[in-house]
């Protein structure tokens, strides 16, 4: 059996095209990187890199973030394998934008200056809901991280011709070193420059392999689908080859049974309220000078990012149509193996090695946008304002940061060694319920409702918090799957099927943690009088007129 | 540094109890909350007829598109829509005020 794996792997590509191009990108960008942004620094251009972007600038870098190992690699190979189900998920993703564009971006761009917290705690008590907004960053980032660490432990096996434990721990600590070193060198500034280089290969790459396949097919979309089912049902394996004629309709991953259907309502909840409470994608509209460039960056960031799902559903029938479900789910990655291979399929190993440089390039890009966002979170919120009570020097905030970017940096390496095994999107989608419940409703409630306070922020917080990940922890996702008749292994994170200690029934919690959220923050609100009239007027002027934005940036 | 005196809270809470400013809250929240029950519906709409109406959704209209496929091109287009109409509506008819009031509270002196 492992020996066939091997096999099957060598065929694919030229692992020495691969490292060479992925050397290359980490060169050249390394390169930008010193140039742009190397030297001292200041907090302001640390985290944000002195809100010098312009919202085009911006834009793409949002794009280049949010077009993760996860979203890009997953919803191909989501595609390929479940059609039309891989196509509803990545929608959730998208319209999660509208979320950011109408009621957040601008808003917080307008009141807060590093971080999240800033916005949060603008008329709160400062001390407790930094303390809380920290935590829940820092959980949500931690959660992120895993799961791209996770695919650069998954990719390797597939990309590189290598499958040993060590071979994949070891490229895990090289994309984690070099992501340290993006940080450490170039802050904001230097990190959103390889979000936008990695997000302007990512988008070409895509559109190029999406009119190569379209091409194959006489640029009838319909075509291209009736090639998916015929491979599909081609399959040597009969239940693959029974499914073929449902890639086109709804039910093949989410329509098994009542519960999987609910948990599909609870994933979308999550996914489209969770988006607008990312800490490294709120991170983002610090780095643009003014509330019209943070409209323009998420306008920007709809355009590319809607462009590129579409092409990702070229590109996830392609790979069904012309790879086949049975070489996907014999490739080392599985579903995640789907684009790549399609790229093999059409330009061989040079397309296959740039895809696979590509794919890196992601995760280390994204890996260095969270980076930094909690980095600052440990500088900004824990370090100044809560340990010094903001008497603090900006060197001395600086010089935290880059040792929290260090710190944090091997949490990576050492999480991800941990995590190489674990399913990428169920790490994302709980790093998207655990942000859906624990951030969007204090951000909203603190943006629109006058009466909130900080024991609504507080109970909401830690409320969503804590419910999303109990939730999580007691549901089939970490035990009690039934085990797969051929390897009695259990699909939950504890593999061992006589482990059972679930009794929640859905994988995602935000069906249940996140208006859960909502209501603690309205009871926790109601029950508590503080109410600090001066503070409201000077947040929800300046959240609307931008007041005050300009001088904020001097300092 | 900035040498710019700090606006004191009694201006902003002047300005927020402003005719102005009500009218600028009320204009935002008048566009901003109607779209976004509407994206959101729409969108749990599609979602839950794909789950609970795959075979309506399955329905073939012309070669292998079927009616969930054209609904979720339909998301495509409805994201891109409102993403324009906002950008348009925000360049053209928010922002001339939110910038009136911002100057106002400045006393009228550019920095």
């Amino acid at each position: 059996m492992i020996n066939l794996v091997t096999a099957e792997t060598a065929k694919y590509g030229s692992p020495t095209l691969n490292i060479a191009i992925f050397a290359i990108f980490v060169a050249v960008t390394l390169g930008i990187v010193i140039k742009v942004a190397a030297g001292k620094k200041t907090a302001g251009e640390y985290y944000t890199a002195g809100g010098a972007f312009s919202g085009k600038q911006n834009g793409i870098a949002i794009a280049g973030d949010y077009l993760s190992a996860a979203s890009f690699l997953g919803i191909a190979g989501a595609i390929a394998l479940q059609g039309y189900d891989g196509f509803l998920y990545s929608i959730g993703f998208l319209v999660a934008w509208l979320v950011a564009l109408l009621l957040v971006a601008e808003l917080m761009r307008n009141t807060g200056r590093f971080t999240m917290a800033d916005v949060l705690s603008y008329r709160l008590r400062q001390r407790p809901v930094r303390i809380a907004v920290s935590c829940s960053v820092l959980a949500v980032s931690f959660f992120y991280l895993l799961a791209q660490m996770a695919g650069a432990g998954g990719l390797v096996s597939l990309l590189l011709g290598v499958s040993g434990e060590a071979a994949q721990n070891l490229v895990i600590a090289v994309v984690g070193v070099v992501m340290v070193l993006y940080v450490l060198i170039g802050g904001m500034k230097g990190t959103t420059w390889v979000q936008i280089i990695k997000a302007i290969l990512l988008i070409f790459a895509a559109f190029i392999m999406s009119v190569w396949v379209l091409a194959k097919y006489g640029f009838n979309i319909s075509s291209l689908f009736q090639g998916a089912v015929d491979t599909t049902a081609a399959s040597a394996n009969a239940k693959t080859a029974a499914n073929a004629e449902h890639l086109l309709t709804p039910g093949l991953k989410y329509g098994l049974n009542m519960t999987t259907k609910i948990d599909f309502i609870s994933l979308s909840l999550a996914l489209v309220l969770g988006t607008a409470g990312l800490p490294h994608v709120l991170q983002r509209f610090y780095t643009v000078p003014t509330s019209k460039q943070a409209r323009k960056s998420v306008e920007w960031a709809i355009w590319l990012i809607g462009g590129f799902y579409l092409l990702t559903l070229t590109i996830g029938f392609g790979a069904g149509a012309l790879v086949g479900p049975d070489k996907i789910a014999a490739a080392p990655g599985k579903a995640n193996a789907a684009a790549p291979l399609l790229a093999y399929e059409l330009g061989g190993s040079v397309l296959l090695g740039v895809v696979a440089g590509i794919a890196f390039a992601t995760i280390l890009a994204v890996v260095a946008g969270l980076t930094i966002t909690s980095s600052a979170t440990f500088a900004h919120d824990l370090y100044k304002e809560v340990f010094k009570k903001g008497k603090t020097t900006q060197e001395a905030e600086v010089r935290v940061a880059r040792i929290a970017a260090l710190a944090i940096g091997a949490v990576a390496i050492f999480g991800g060694m941990f995590a190489k095994s674990q399913n990428i999107a169920f790490l994302v989608a709980l790093a998207f319920a655990v942000a859906a419940s624990a951030n969007l409703p204090t951000i909203l409630y603190s943006l629109f409702w006058k009466r909130f306070n900080t024991r609504g922020a507080l109970w909401s917080i830690y409320g969503g918090l804590l419910s999303s990940i109990i939730l999580i922890f007691f549901s089939p996702v970490v035990s009690g799957k039934p085990a797969d008749p051929k390897t009695g292994l259990s699909a939950s994170m504890i593999t061992d099927p006589s482990i059972d200690f679930h009794w929640f029934p859905l994988d995602n919690p935000g069906l249940i943690s996140i208006p859960l959220a909502f209501f603690l923050g309205w009871l926790g609100s109601v029950t508590s009088k503080e109410f600090d009239a001066g503070k409201y007027a000077e947040m929800e002027v300046r959240s609307l007129t931008g007041h005050g934005v300009a001088e904020a940036l001097e300092h | 540094m900035s040498v710019n005196p700090t606006t004191t809270s009694e201006a902003y809470q002047a300005v927020q109890a402003s005719e102005e400013f009500q009218t600028l809250r009320k204009k935002f929240r008048s566009f901003v909350f109607p779209t976004t029950a509407f994206f959101l519906a729409w969108y749990f709409l599609y979602v839950l007829l794909s789950i609970f109406a795959p075979k309506f959704m399955g329905t073939k209209v012309f070669g292998n598109i079927t009616i969930g496929l054209i609904f979720g091109l339909g998301q495509f287009v409805t994201t891109f829509v409102i993403t324009f109409i906002y950008a348009r509506w925000a360049n053209r008819q928010f922002d001339p005020l939110a910038d009136a009031i911002g100057r106002r509270l400045d006393g009228g002196t550019e920095h």
